[in-house]
C-alpha cells in the first residue's frame, strides 16, 4: 500500500516537483524500499537518456541564414507610407525577442549543466562501485587517468585539510571524457568533475559560479582550458573550500 | 537566435519532416513577432513562444492528423499503456541512444511532446501545463501515461533489436 502512494510520486521525484515535505518522506521510503530505489534509479536513467538522445535535429546552416536575412528584411524601414511606426516596432520586438532568447538560453544551459552533473553525481553515490580506482593517494589517481582522457590534471595536497581523496573514474559530458573525482569529507561526498573546454560552451566568466540545485551546491570555474565543476550536498562553504585547494594545485 | 535550434528540435520531432519543421519555425516566429504585444512582462517567455509553435503545429496539415484525439480536454480519450512487468533499471540496461530515438518516434504526438518538453526541455509541470493549455494535474497524468507508453515503446525497440 505504501509502495502503491508512493510510486505516484516517482515521476514529480525525477522531475524535481516534490515539496520539500513530499521529498523528505519520498527519500526516507527509498531508503527502505529497494524496488521503488531501482525503479527511481531506472527512472532517472531513462530521463537523463531521453535528454540526450531528443537532442538530434539542428536546422541547416541555408535555414538559419533565409531566417536571419528574413528578420532583417523586417527591420529594414520604409520610406513610402504609415508603415514606419510599425515596421519600427517590429524591430523593437525582434531586438527584444532576441535579448530575452539570449538571457533565458545563457540561464537555461547553465541550469541544464548543473542537473546533469548533479544526477552524475547521485548516480555515482548509488553505484555499488562509485570510483574505478579506489585510492586516497593523489600519486596513485593522477596517473590511473593517463590515456583514458586526453587531458591531465593535478591534484591538491589534501594532508592539512579535511578532504579525503576516495578515488575517481571516467566520465562522460556533452560526449567527451573527462575525470570525475571523488572526495569524503566528514559524512558529506563531493565530486569534481573536470572537462576539457570547447569553443561554444556556455561562457563562464574567469570568477567562480555557485548554484544550488536540489539542495546540492554546486561551484563551476575555468582554468587553463578546462572546465572544473564541484557537486555536493555539504555546506557552500566546504564546496568552496574544495574549489580553492583545486584552484591551487592547478597553478602550481 | 539561440532558441532557434531548440525550436527547430521541437518542430522537428512533431512534424517528423525537415522542411514541415522549417516552415513551422518560421511561422512561429513570424507569429511570435507580430503578436509580443500579447506577452506579458514578468510571465514565462519560453512557454509562450513554444505554446505559438505547438498550435501552428495543430493547425499544419500533419498537425490535424495527428491530432484525431482531443488534446486539450481531461485526457479521457488517450489510450492507456498497459504497464511493463519489467522493472525499470532491467529495462534501461544496455538501452542506447539509438532506442530512445526510435522508442520516441513511435509514440503519439501526444506523449511525445509531454516528454520533449519535460526531459528534454526541462520545463516545469507549470510551465508545460502553460504550453499545452491544460491543468498541472492532467500534466502529470499525461506524463505519467507517457512514460509508460515509452517503456513499452523501449521494450519493443529492444526485442527487434535483439532478434535482427
Amino acid at each position: 500500500m505504501i509502495c502503491n502512494d508512493m510510486r505516484n510520486k516517482l515521476g514529480p521525484y525525477v522531475d524535481s516537483e516534490l515539496s520539500a515535505g513530499e521529498l523528505a518522506q519520498f527519500e526516507s521510503h527509498l531508503r527502505e524500499c529497494p524496488d521503488c530505489a531501482a525503479d527511481a534509479l531506472g527512472l532517472m536513467k531513462m530521463k537523463h537518456m531521453t535528454r540526450a538522445a531528443a537532442a538530434r535535429y539542428s536546422p541547416t546552416p541555408e535555414f538559419r541564414l533565409r531566417m536571419e536575412q528574413s528578420f532583417q528584411t523586417k527591420k529594414k524601414p520604409s520610406w513610402s507610407s504609415g508603415w514606419i511606426p510599425r515596421m519600427a516596432m517590429a524591430a523593437v520586438a525582434a531586438v527584444l525577442l532576441l535579448v530575452s532568447i539570449a538571457f533565458w538560453t545563457t540561464r537555461s544551459n547553465r541550469d541544464r549543466e548543473f542537473a546533469e552533473l548533479t544526477d552524475m553525481h547521485v548516480a555515482t553515490l548509488a553505484s555499488a562501485n562509485p570510483v574505478d580506482v579506489i585510492s586516497t593517494d593523489r600519486h596513485t589517481v593522477k596517473p590511473w587517468f593517463a590515456g583514458k582522457i586526453p587531458f591531465t590534471f593535478n591534484l591538491p595536497e589534501l594532508q592539512n585539510s579535511e578532504f579525503t581523496l576516495a578515488g575517481g573514474r571516467v566520465s562522460y559530458f556533452h560526449h567527451s571524457p573527462g575525470a570525475q573525482l571523488l572526495f569524503n569529507l566528514r559524512k558529506h561526498e563531493l565530486s569534481v568533475f573536470i572537462f576539457q573546454e570547447r569553443p561554444g560552451d556556455v561562457p563562464f566568466s574567469a570568477t567562480t559560479l555557485s548554484s544550488t540545485k536540489l539542495a546540492f551546491h554546486v561551484e563551476t570555474w575555468s582554468e587553463g582550458g578546462l572546465r572544473y565543476f564541484i557537486v555536493s550536498d555539504a555546506p557552500a562553504s566546504d564546496v568552496h573550500a574544495l574549489s580553492e585547494l583545486m584552484k591551487r594545485a592547478a597553478r602550481s | 537566435m539561440p532558441l532557434f535550434a531548440q525550436m527547430y528540435n521541437f518542430a522537428h520531432w512533431l512534424t517528423q519532416d525537415a522542411s514541415e519543421a522549417e516552415d513551422l519555425v518560421q511561422e512561429t516566429c513570424m507569429k511570435a513577432l507580430k503578436g509580443f504585444s500579447s506577452f506579458r512582462q514578468g510571465s514565462n517567455f519560453r512557454a509562450w513562444i513554444y505554446k505559438i509553435l505547438r498550435n501552428t503545429f495543430l493547425t499544419s496539415r500533419t498537425g490535424l492528423k495527428s491530432a484525431t484525439l482531443s488534446l486539450d480536454d481531461d485526457d479521457a480519450g488517450l489510450p492507456e499503456p498497459v504497464a511493463s512487468a519489467t522493472p525499470e533499471s532491467i529495462l534501461m540496461a544496455g538501452v542506447d541512444h539509438q532506442m530512445i530515438q526510435s522508442a520516441l518516434e513511435g509514440l503519439s504526438v501526444q506523449f511525445r511532446e509531454v516528454i520533449l518538453l519535460c526531459d528534454l526541455e526541462e520545463m516545469s509541470y507549470q510551465e508545460i501545463a502553460e504550453t499545452l493549455a491544460v491543468p498541472v494535474g492532467t500534466v502529470m497524468s499525461r506524463l505519467s501515461r507517457a512514460r509508460k507508453a515509452m517503456r513499452n515503446a523501449l521494450g519493443d525497440v529492444r526485442v527487434r533489436s535483439a532478434s535482427r
